[in-house]
């Protein structure tokens, strides 16, 4: 589904990501693990087409998409949840849903059908449909940015920190929610600081230390050899 | 009472026409965070239009509706050469385009037809007078609110009801986050552009229907008015642009009224003066934008 080759990413003089190489077969979840500032996020908004790679390749469904925008990713079935969560604040929740649906917006029967499902899958979504996005808590915005990538008809979906700041028992709802996503048979790629959540519900894990993948290896594997505290120490 | 209705009608001619000044300037700002300095000519390319289709001995409203969509061309125009080739380059470079293409449009019109001001053709209605409750009020005042009130309303719906318009006020707000959802930051940016040609196309001729004649410096003013409208109402709210544009006008108005004979050629200081202390008490304009956002 998804192969990176020797990825990198650099911010002026700063080279945030050196040569990282992953891999996501289709319907696993790849958890990409690490120390704040390791280079995750980074990757991520490489793949999704938000940053520009500055050499190496990416390639998904055998198709170089290295240089494609961020548009013509979401077109090719790649849906983003950024770390910072960004709903449109101004925007109803419904408002951010339609977005979701934007390139599929002349199939309103398939929209209508795509919005009724993420309701059922997010009931507080429904109830909250008129509301401004930006007065959401944030357990809720964090549901309204998943329910939204969903809507774009994504066959790989990246998240990058969905439980970043949040409750305990919404944290838990939101890794129920990724778990059922899985269950669907869409790839994920997630990027989390809940290392033992994130490797409970995945198939393979990358631990990304200064830019480069410090190991890999299966979720089992990577739970048993890596000292998974150091590793956001940064050790 | 009549002076009451004189003055509201006042208030709403004036302010109808600030507030759609300001919204053309702050569409393209909310998305790019940049505020197009040739905007002004867009005004006075529509007044050019007007006049050069003056000879053409079409009704009226073709000759209007061309010089609109002369205005509409124009501000598509800009966009193609002053803002995308340098658009991901630097704001500072994006800013001296457009400059650029301000400067040059008036020296076009400076060299191949006139420093001088040129009659532009506008139907008798734009000089008759109509009497509302013992109030005499030039009819092109009525025209002016109605205007406004349409394309108001008009623009209202887009932006709320349409997936095009939401998705616009989506970028408005975070472009990267909208661009990530598969909305193309080319049509987002070209059709802002578009709706700010077809408001200064308004605009401008009901502008140039005021004084009856075009010059190459007509959009000064009107750049001007726009920006002080939408830095008051908050430089990131559509709303408070159009805000900014009424409350703009009752100043005004209200100084046009009340200060005295030999005072009122000092009108734009005591405007500014007022424009400074909203700015004091509100230095992020009367309604703030969307929360998030940055540029691309």
């Amino acid at each position: 589904m998804l192969e990176v080759k020797d990825l990198e990413v650099r911010y002026g003089a700063i080279r945030a990501v050196r040569g990282v190489s992953m891999k996501a077969e289709a319907g696993q979840l790849v958890a990409l693990l690490g120390a704040n500032g390791a280079g995750k996020s980074s990757t991520l908004m490489c793949v999704a087409g938000a940053l520009r790679a500055a050499a190496g390749s990416i390639r998904l469904m055998g198709e170089d998409v290295t240089s494609a925008r961020p548009e013509a990713m979401v077109r090719k079935g790649v849906a983003t949840v950024t770390e910072t969560r960004d709903v449109f604040p101004d925007l109803t929740v419904s408002e951010n849903l339609l977005l979701g649906s934007y390139v599929h917006r002349h199939d309103r029967a398939g929209v209508a059908a795509d919005r009724e499902r993420m309701l059922q899958l997010f009931p507080r979504l429904g109830e909250r449909a008129g509301q401004a996005a930006g007065t959401l808590s944030g357990g809720e915005q964090q549901m309204l940015v998943i329910a939204r990538a969903m809507m774009t008809r994504p066959k790989l979906l990246l998240l990058d920190e969905p439980s970043l700041g949040l409750a305990p028992a919404i944290v838990d709802q939101i890794f129920e929610m990724i778990r059922v996503l899985k269950s669907s048979g869409l790839t994920i790629v997630l990027v989390e600081q809940n290392v033992s959540k994130a490797l409970q519900l995945a198939d393979t894990a990358y631990v990304m230390r200064l830019g480069r993948i410090a190991a890999a290896g299966t979720a089992a594997e990577i739970a048993a050899t890596t000292d998974l505290g150091a590793l956001y120490l940064g050790g | 009472m009549t002076f009451a209705l004189q003055f509201l009608i006042d208030v709403l001619s004036l302010g109808g026409a600030y507030a759609l000044m300001a919204l053309g300037l702050v569409i393209v700002y909310g998305i790019l965070r940049l505020v197009n300095f040739a905007y002004g000519e867009l005004i006075m390319v529509t007044g050019y239009a007007l006049f050069l289709a003056g000879g053409t001995g079409l009704p009226w409203l073709v000759m209007a509706a061309m010089a609109i969509l002369v205005a509409v061309a124009t501000g598509i125009l800009t966009e193609y050469v002053a803002f995308r080739p340098v658009r991901a380059k630097s704001v500072t470079a994006v800013l001296i385009t457009s400059f650029a293409f301000s400067t040059l449009l008036q020296n076009a019109a400076l060299l191949f037809i006139s420093p001088r001001p040129r009659n532009v053709p506008l139907p008798p209605i734009f000089s008759q007078t109509v009497e509302i409750a013992g109030v005499v009020t030039p009819m092109r005042n009525l025209l002016t609110i109605a205007a406004a009130a349409i394309l108001l309303a008009v623009f209202a719906f887009l932006m709320r009801r349409t997936v095009l318009g939401v998705a616009m006020r989506a970028a408005a707000s975070n472009f990267t986050m909208a661009r990530m959802l598969g909305v193309p930051a080319n049509l987002v940016i070209t059709s802002a552009f578009a709706i700010s040609g077809l408001l200064a196309g308004v605009v401008g001729i009901l502008w140039i229907g005021r004084i009856g004649t075009v010059v190459p410096g007509i959009g000064m003013e009107p750049l001007l008015v726009a920006f002080i409208a939408t830095v008051i109402g908050g430089m990131r709210s559509l709303s408070g642009a159009v805000l900014g544009g009424f409350l703009l006008a009752f100043i005004d108005t209200t100084l046009n009224y009340t200060l005295a004979q030999d005072l009122l050629k000092f009108r734009d200081a005591f405007t500014f003066g007022l424009v400074i202390l909203i700015l004091l008490w509100r230095p992020q304009g009367l309604l703030k934008g969307p929360a998030t956002g940055q540029r691309t």
